[in-house]
């Protein structure tokens, strides 16, 4: 019987909890990409034909390491059952690779383009049990070039 | 010292080769961390310590790319690739290679 309470409890706050940071993170994830549109990421090897003279080249980079919660993780292990789309992890990874873009952006907030993109993703699991995603990290990388 | 991603430094001309270079580093976090990182798996969201201890664990990779490409005389490192991999539960190796020149 306590067990099925602790469960409880566990579902509720990571219910309460995970839904509320979730959508917070999404609203400071939409502020912040409408701040720096400005500034584009391409994935292209050579620059965009720009304007003005090239003055910095430098290494752009961004990570983050997101969590998912307990209530979602639930869902995501009943998915296995039936099988299909695991929505609850879809809006996780998604998070991680506009966060960890967004760093990579605000890490150099001078550059004019950041090109060559590239986003690694992996996940750290600490937990023995099969198959748990748990917490994934993304990194973005590019070379950020500064015009004046 | 120049780090790029793409195999030339826009605006400038390589003039000398030295080969690959490349820096690593093996690290584990504290337990601290691991607790929080225990809550953080019943309420969901960024797990800060482990964001911070891998751009610590990747700055360290890359200085001693950078330590290596000194050595050889070089100025710039181009075509730089990152890789990630999980040595064993708790610890993770950073690896960081690219190709060391000499640019105008």
């Amino acid at each position: 019987m306590p067990d099925i309470l602790i469960f409880l409890v566990l579902m509720l706050l990571g219910y309460g909890f995970g839904t509320w940071a979730e959508s917070r993170h999404y609203k400071s994830i939409h502020e912040r990409e409408t701040k720096l549109r400005k500034l584009p990421v391409i994935m292209l090897k050579h620059p965009l034909p720009q304007p003005g003279r090239l003055v910095k080249v430098q290494l752009a980079a961004g990570n983050v390491v997101i969590s998912v919660d307990y209530f979602k993780r639930f869902l995501a292990s009943l998915r296995n059952i039936f099988g299909g789309r695991v929505v609850s992890y879809e809006s996780l990874v998604d998070r991680a690779r506009r966060e960890a873009t967004l760093r990579m952006k605000e890490s150099c907030p001078d550059a004019t383009q950041i090109i060559n993109v590239r986003l690694e993703t992996s996940s750290i699991s600490k937990s023995s049990k099969k198959g748990s995603i748990g917490s994934i990290e993304v990194f973005a990388y590019g070379t950020a070039l500064t015009y004046k | 010292m120049l780090i790029t991603n793409i195999e030339s430094v826009p605006g400038r001309q390589i003039v000398k080769h030295h080969g690959i270079v490349s820096g690593s580093t093996v690290r584990a976090k504290h337990v601290g961390r691991d607790i929080m990182a225990g809550l953080k798996n019943v309420f969901g969201g960024e797990l800060k310590g482990y964001t911070e201890l891998l751009t610590e664990s990747r700055e360290e990779a890359i200085q001693r790319m950078m330590a290596q490409a000194k050595q050889m005389g070089a100025n710039a490192i181009l075509n730089v690739r990152f890789s990630t991999s999980s040595v064993a539960a708790g610890a993770a190796e950073l690896y960081v290679y690219g190709t060391a020149v000499t640019v105008q």
